[in-house]
Parts: structure tokens; C-alpha cells; sequence
């Protein structure tokens, strides 16, 4: 085991929140039965939506691909228990936007028929190709909440990968999905390591995880055994300690610039829940048909972590933790710091949710009011992009976009904590949602009126052209036209002429064949010889009497 | 209803910060009560009212509701800085019109509370203290029986001795003028100012004022005042008169640290706080005024903006930018 005590780099700013954390943690994870019906969204990830490959009315297995990965960016999506598909339509899905999206709808049949499944007894003997490609195939996203397709991330291209680091930081108050993992799975989390680390050629595989998870850590570290390929290192318990930028400089003091990704510094990111789906795909040959989900808030009565199938409508995890939703307020997936309202219960569970949180109305937070920004400066000392909020917040209010950026908005890593400590309760990461959509949207259109722009001067460009050539095809004809009447010789007299020569050619030399010419006797070739002879001499003597005359 | 807030119980307040800084007033304030008398709480009552009326005036003029804008607390904070800035034996009219005008033209002609570029408080005192120089400068004595009922602060009679040709030693030399001066800086003023650097500490500890601007306000102001001091006694007050006899301890923790017209910026704040010291120190060794506190923090509003600009903390991921 690497005993060397790594250095700790502090990020500015972060808050010390409520953990409520032990609360899911006191019982093992369940595994939730199989629901009627699942609900399953094209779009559990970042990029093209799935494309569906079966119809409805189609029967379909448990593991059996039902919409394939659609360009690059995308992940491929299974049923996630065998049954019946019985619609492919619009339905509620968690997403901050509020907004539906196609799902795949199974009415499952409970005899949970999974197709044969080929694992790897040592990945090592596949080439890391090979790893991705099984990686896609099983629709694996990333599991700590983005959701970006994960062979993408394992495919370090022309960059060479220096460390890859696992992020069990987990460091919103409420998810314990991640450390309740770790505590029980703790070798699909090693070994899934170490195939992500065959995968990218990594040198080095540090697992960083916050200090306050002694049960997660002490688990891994017993799954380690001793071997020394992989460095556990305690990060401490701030939030927002498990944003990627901030556990990448917690634990190797690099700043990953603006606008540039991890890779270009030789690090790569990944959350430990993925390390063990990934694990499971390739030594078992199982897609990502199930995820870790926390149930909790002060409206389960019985918090804790749940094994479900991807696509199990949120209501049957509710009742299933006994919980009454009339006394719901706000049902939250993902932290209370970064998660986003559900739109309704039936949605389901997809790749990305890792936590229900669920509020009851004697705990509501009423809306408060904003006050003015006093300018207090609050929000920037706890900002881990070490920003100016209340700089970008003036100028969001005021719609300066190009001054917002000068401030460095597309850095604002949306993680709540000036909200929280604002003392007059101005909304500011929406402000600055807001801001970044209008901006994108403003690029947008601009994109799309310099592409209309460029085709409109193509157009007109094209016509002149068009023209011109026109133009210089009618002076040439005339030019051409000019020159042959000045040399005197116009080309339709002189075809005329060659012609009438030819017609002249045609008329001397072709003489009529004579008829009945084949088998004559001698007596009657000499007879035709003589009659030529007659001719011919007719013919001259013609001829000079016409030359004389004329 | 879709809500995206953090489900975090909310703790702060701009009223909450506003009681604190109420409180942290206290000790300064029964100083100032101790040693000078009750006046100061008459003056701080009428302020408060006057305050109080005309925000609301001003609010029903703008068509805006009352109740947030008079909760926050903003407009009494205000009006009692001022009231503990002017004489304590001012005739009544100066407080009120003084309050009015800060409120008025310091803050709501501007757009209400966050939006004012000057200190509402110390915009009324200037103008009150150009308009009314008579009554601005004539201050209670120390009540230790019955001989007197004014006296000058120990900046003024310094100032006018000075004026007079008569160095700093001679001048408190003199049993009259020396009376003056209590143990450290100023007799009475001293322990007021010592209420205002304890109510001061108590919001930097509990983080209720950023620590940038009475840290930098006051190690400037130390530094300047010892240099000048040791290069010529006779000429300059010492460091302890400057610290402690005259509005310092009350303009750097509860004053220059009004965070809407300060620096907002970390770095900004430093050169901010500093800035006013600077300004401090000049007017009263060399300037026409005996005190220049208040001039000093108007002038640094001023800069504030600019100050902000060029003190932007480098975000994270700034360094190696490829933008």
C-alpha cells in the first residue's frame, strides 16, 4: 500500500454543510423489486438521443439493447427487465428543464429473462479497443450525475493520460449512493479501476474520497489488499470537494484552464459508481441495466439506498420506502444543492439519478423574497471558481453579456453556494443560467445567420458568375462570328461548298452497278466489252464536240 | 412549480445583518452616553424617525412597497451613524435635515439600498458640516461636573493651536488645552472609541464585515501617522491621537465597511481601506478640517468601481486560460 502522504491542495471558497448523510446509511442496499412498468428514456446522457431498434408490441429480454447509440456522443439503451413494449412515446423524465422526453415504455412480464451474457475472465487479454467498445455496447454513462458517455472518457486519443482519478467525493449533503457502494462493493470499484486504468494507459489511479466516508474508505482500502497500483487519498469533507475541476486540484494542485478538458493536462475524471458498472460490464458482460439510487428526506420515513432498474417509475420507490406523497413538498433528484425539482412522480430513475430527495411540507423553505444586492461580497468568498457573483449578478440583471463574460461566467461551476449564503436571497446561479443560455442562444443565432449570410452571397455570387459567363459566351460566338466574315471565308458557304463537292465526287465515281453480271459465258463478257468500247468512244466523242462548242 | 434553489434552510439576512451591526453599536454608544450625556440618544431618536418617514415618503412617491425597504433596517443604520457622528449638542433641526438629505440624496434618488455609489451617512454629515459649520463643531465636554458645556475634540484644539503657531508639546502642555487629552487619546473619546473597536471586533469575528477594509484602514493609518510622528514630533499627533481621537474606530468598522459603496473585490477592499486612511491622515495634518474621515471615505466611493476593476481575482482556471 502507498503510504506516502500526498499533498492536499485547499480550493477557495466552499461551505461546510449539513451532512444528513447517516440517515441512508444505517441499512444496506435493497434491491427494488421489478416494477410494472418501466419508463425509458431515449436521453439518459449527454449527447444524441438514443435511437429506438424494436416497435411496440415487440417482446424484449432483460440486457437486450432496445435504442442503439445514434452518432459519436450518445449510449445505447437496454431493457432493463424482460416484458412487453407497449409504447414509445413523450412521457415525464427528470430533467431540470422540465420538459418530456420519448421514452421506451415495457410493461414488464416479472420473469425478468436476461439474454446470455459473455464476460472476460482477464481483460487484459482484449485491447482497451476492445474495452471501450464492450464499454459503449453496455450503455454505460457516467453515474456521478453528468452522464457523458463513458467510452469517450476512457479514450485518451493523442493525449497521454498521467493520472486517472477516481471521484468518491460525493460531497453533497443527502447522497450516500456512492459511499454505500463503496462499502459493499468495494472490489468491483478496485477492479473497475484498474480496467479504466488498462483502458487509458494510465500511469497512476488515485481514488479520492472525502474524509468524512471512514466505513466506504476502510472497505476499499481492505479491497486494495495491499497492492499499490491504486492511491487512496482522504480529501476533506467541503463542498464543493467533488466538482471535477476542484477534486482534480485537491489532489494534483493543477487548475484545469478555462475552457479545456482534463485530458489536456493528462488527467482524467471518473465517479467511482462508474468504475463499477464498468467492472460489471466487462467481467460479467452486464449492461447498465440498474444503478445505486439514495431515497431520502425528511419525507421517507425509512431513507436508504435502493439497487433499481433503470426506468422504475420514482413513485414505486416512494411507496416502496412507505412514504405518503401528500405530505411530499418538493421532491428533488440529485443533492439539495444542485439537483432540480421532478416534475411529477411518474417519472423514472435513469442512468444519471443518483438520489430521491424528498422534503415534507412541515420542512418547507418558503421562497424568500430578494432584497437588493448590498454588495456584500458573501458570495465570492465562498465561490470554489473563486468568481465575483455579485459582479456577474449586475450585470446578468442588466443583460450585459459580453461584460459577464469578461467576469468569467462559463468558469461558474453552478454549485449553490452563493445562493446559500446570500443575505438577500437573490437567485444567482439561475441569474447566471440564464445568462449562459441566453449567451449560447445569441451564438446560436448568429451562427445561423452567418451561415444564412455566407449562403446568400454565395447565392448572389453564383447568379453574377452565372451571368458573366453568359456574357462571355455570347462575345466569343460573336467575336468568333466578326473574324470569319473579315477572312472572307464564312463557314456555312464553305460547307455548302465541300458539300456540293462531295454530292459532285459521289455522282462520278459511283456508277451504277450492272445488273446480272455473275455467271456469263465468255461469248457474253465479250459482247459487254464491246458495248463498253462503243460507249466509251461515244462518250469522247461527246465530249470533245461539247469542248469545242463551249 | 419548478424550483431549482438549493433546499438549504436560509440563514442570512440583510435585516439579521443589519440587527448586528445594531448591536455591535452598543458599547461605543453607552460610552458616548457615560461621558457626554444623553444628547446623543435624543439625537439618534430623531434620526431614526426622520429616517424612518422619509424612506417611507420617498418609497410612496416611487410607488414601491414599504414593507421590504424599511424591514432591512438599512435606513436606521444609516441614520444612527450619522447621529453618532455630529455634535451630540446639535440643535434638532441638524439631525433631521441631515437624515432627510441622506436618505433622500444619498440613497433613494439613486435607486434604494445596493444601488447608492456614496455612504448615505457620510454624504449628510459633509453636507451638513459645509452648510452648517457652527453647529457641527461645537461638541459637548466631558461631563465631570458642571464647569462646562462645550469643549473642543483634541483634533480641533490641536488644529487651532497649531494654527497658532504653538507646537504639539506646548500645547498640551497647557493644563487647558491638555485636559483634553485623557490617558490615551482624548479624554472620554478615548473609551468611545475603544465601544466602537469592541463592537467593530465582534462583527469581523463573527464575519459580519469583510476584514480587508478596517485591517487595511487602520495598519495605513498606524504606519503614516508613526512615520510623520517620528520625523517631527512637534508637527504631527502621534499614532494613538490619530487611532483613538477621532472618528477612526467608528468609521473603520462601521462606516468605510458599508459594503454597497465600498470595493467588493478582496484586493479591492485592501486599497480601499487604505486609501480612506491615506486621505485620513492628509486632511487632518494638513488640510483645512480637523477631522477628514468623512471626506475621506466619500472621496474612496468614488474609486471604488475602478477599484474593482482592476482588482479582479483571477477566477480558477484563469492561469492557463486558452481562451
Amino acid at each position: 500500500m502507498m503510504q506516502t502522504i500526498r499533498n492536499i491542495f485547499h480550493f477557495h471558497g466552499g461551505l461546510q454543510l449539513d451532512e444528513h448523510k447517516s440517515i441512508s446509511t444505517s441499512k444496506p442496499i435493497q434491491d427494488a423489486p421489478i416494477p410494472s412498468m418501466l419508463v425509458l428514456p431515449l436521453l439518459q446522457h449527454i449527447g444524441q438521443p438514443a435511437r429506438p431498434i424494436v416497435n411496440v408490441g415487440d417482446k424484449v429480454l432483460k440486457g437486450q439493447v432496445i435504442a442503439e447509440a445514434d452518432g459519436r456522443v450518445s449510449a445505447p439503451v437496454h431493457a432493463s427487465s424482460s416484458g412487453t413494449v407497449i409504447a414509445i412515446e413523450p412521457r415525464d423524465v427528470p430533467h431540470a428543464s422540465g420538459l418530456k422526453g420519448v421514452c421506451i415504455v415495457i410493461e414488464t412480464d416479472g420473469h425478468d429473462n436476461a439474454i446470455a451474457t459473455n464476460g472476460l475472465t482477464d481483460f487484459t487479454t482484449v485491447s482497451p479497443d476492445d474495452i471501450r467498445a464492450r464499454i459503449l455496447e453496455s450503455g454505460i454513462v457516467g453515474l456521478g450525475g453528468a452522464g457523458f458517455p463513458s467510452f469517450i472518457k476512457l479514450d485518451p486519443g493523442k493525449f497521454a493520460v498521467e493520472t486517472l482519478i477516481l471521484n468518491a467525493a460525493e460531497c453533497e449533503p443527502y447522497i450516500t449512493c456512492d459511499d454505500m457502494l463503496m462499502r459493499e462493493r468495494a472490489e468491483d470499484v478496485i477492479n473497475g479501476a484498474r480496467i479504466m486504468q488498462y483502458a487509458l494507459h494510465a500511469k497512476h489511479c488515485i481514488i479520492g474520497i472525502e474524509d468524512n466516508k471512514i466505513d466506504a474508505h476502510a472497505a476499499l482500502q481492505q479491497a486494495l489488499a495491499g497492492s499499490d497500483d491504486i492511491e487512496l487519498v482522504r480529501v476533506p469533507s467541503r463542498y464543493p470537494a467533488g466538482g471535477e475541476k476542484q477534486m482534480i486540484y485537491t489532489l494534483t494542485g493543477k487548475q484545469v484552464p478555462s475552457h479545456t478538458r482534463p485530458l489536456e493536462l493528462g488527467i482524467i475524471c471518473h465517479n467511482v459508481g462508474t468504475a463499477a458498472a464498468v467492472f460489471r460490464a466487462i467481467m460479467q458482460g452486464e449492461p447498465l441495466v440498474s444503478r445505486t439510487v439514495t431515497l431520502t428526506g425528511s419525507a421517507i420515513p425509512q431513507p436508504r439506498n435502493i439497487q433499481v432498474r433503470i426506468g422504475t417509475p420514482i413513485t414505486e420507490l416512494l411507496s416502496l420506502c412507505h412514504a405518503n406523497e401528500d405530505d411530499i413538498d418538493r421532491i428533488m433528484i440529485g443533492g439539495p444543492m444542485m439537483g432540480f425539482d421532478l416534475p411529477s412522480s411518474d417519472a423514472p430513475v435513469t442512468k444519471t439519478c443518483n438520489c430521491v430527495l424528498a422534503t415534507h411540507k412541515r420542512d418547507r423553505i418558503a421562497p424568500q423574497a430578494s432584497m437588493p444586492c448590498i454588495r456584500c461580497g458573501e458570495c465570492a468568498n465562498v465561490c470554489p471558481a473563486n468568481l465575483l457573483p455579485q459582479q456577474l449578478y449586475w450585470h446578468a440583471r442588466a443583460q450585459e453579456f459580453d461584460h459577464i463574460q469578461d467576469y468569467h461566467l462559463f468558469d461558474c461551476i453552478e454549485c449553490g453556494c452563493c445562493d446559500v449564503v446570500c443575505p438577500s436571497h437573490i437567485p444567482l446561479v439561475q441569474f447566471f443560467r440564464f445568462a449562459k443560455t441566453t449567451i449560447w442562444q445569441q451564438e446560436r443565432d448568429k451562427e445561423k445567420s452567418d451561415k444564412a449570410r455566407v449562403r446568400h452571397e454565395f447565392r448572389l455570387e453564383r447568379l453574377e458568375r452565372e451571368k458573366q459567363e453568359k456574357r462571355e459566351r455570347h462575345n466569343r460566338k460573336k467575336a468568333a462570328l466578326k473574324k470569319d466574315s473579315e477572312k472572307g471565308d464564312d463557314p456555312k458557304k464553305a460547307a455548302i461548298l465541300a458539300a456540293m463537292k462531295r454530292v459532285q465526287d459521289k455522282k462520278s465515281t459511283a456508277q451504277p452497278k450492272p445488273k446480272n453480271m455473275d455467271n456469263l459465258t465468255a461469248e457474253q463478257q465479250e459482247l459487254i466489252k464491246q458495248a463498253d468500247k462503243r460507249r466509251a468512244d461515244n462518250q469522247t466523242a461527246e465530249k470533245t464536240e461539247t469542248d469545242k462548242s463551249s | 412549480m419548478i424550483r431549482s434553489t438549493p433546499q438549504v434552510p436560509v440563514t442570512h439576512s440583510v435585516s439579521k445583518l443589519m440587527l448586528h451591526v445594531g448591536y455591535a453599536l452598543i458599547p461605543g454608544t453607552a460610552a458616548y452616553v457615560w461621558f457626554f450625556g444623553i444628547g446623543v440618544l435624543v439625537q439618534i431618536a430623531l434620526a431614526c424617525v426622520t429616517a424612518l418617514v422619509t424612506e417611507s415618503l420617498v418609497l410612496g412617491l416611487r410607488k414601491r412597497p414599504l414593507a421590504p425597504s424599511l424591514r432591512d433596517g438599512s435606513a436606521l443604520v444609516t441614520a444612527v451613524l450619522l447621529a453618532l457622528a455630529i455634535p451630540s449638542i446639535a440643535p434638532w433641526w441638524v439631525i433631521v435635515f441631515g437624515t432627510a438629505f441622506a436618505i433622500v440624496f444619498g440613497k433613494q434618488l439613486y435607486g434604494g439600498l445596493g444601488y447608492n455609489p456614496f455612504n448615505p451617512a457620510m454624504l449628510g454629515y459633509v453636507m451638513l458640516l459645509i452648510s452648517f459649520p457652527l453647529e457641527m463643531t461645537t461638541w459637548p465636554a466631558i461631563q465631570n461636573g458642571l464647569d462646562a458645556i462645550t469643549a473642543a475634540t483634541p483634533f480641533d484644539a490641536l488644529k487651532t493651536q497649531l494654527g497658532q503657531g504653538v507646537n504639539i508639546p506646548t500645547a498640551i502642555a497647557n493644563p487647558e488645552i491638555g485636559q483634553l487629552f485623557g490617558m490615551l487619546a482624548g479624554a472620554g473619546w478615548e473609551v468611545v472609541s475603544l465601544g466602537f473597536l469592541l463592537g467593530g471586533l465582534y462583527l469581523l469575528v463573527t464575519g459580519r464585515i469583510a476584514w480587508q477594509i478596517p485591517v487595511a484602514m487602520l495598519v495605513t493609518l498606524t504606519v503614516l501617522s508613526t512615520v510623520f510622528n517620528l520625523i517631527d514630533p512637534t508637527r504631527y499627533a502621534d499614532p494613538l491621537l490619530h487611532l483613538f481621537g477621532g472618528a477612526t474606530m467608528l468609521g473603520a468598522f462601521f462606516i468605510a465597511t458599508d459594503p454597497v459603496s465600498a470595493a467588493t473585490t478582496p484586493r479591492g477592499r485592501l486599497f480601499y481601506g487604505a486609501g480612506i486612511a491615506v486621505f485620513t491622515f492628509v486632511i487632518r495634518s494638513w488640510g483645512g478640517y480637523p477631522e477628514g474621515l468623512a471626506f475621506a471615505v466619500l472621496l474612496m466611493n468614488m474609486a471604488a468601481p475602478t477599484i474593482d476593476h482592476y482588482t479582479r481575482p483571477l477566477a480558477f482556471g484563469e492561469r492557463g486560460d486558452k481562451h
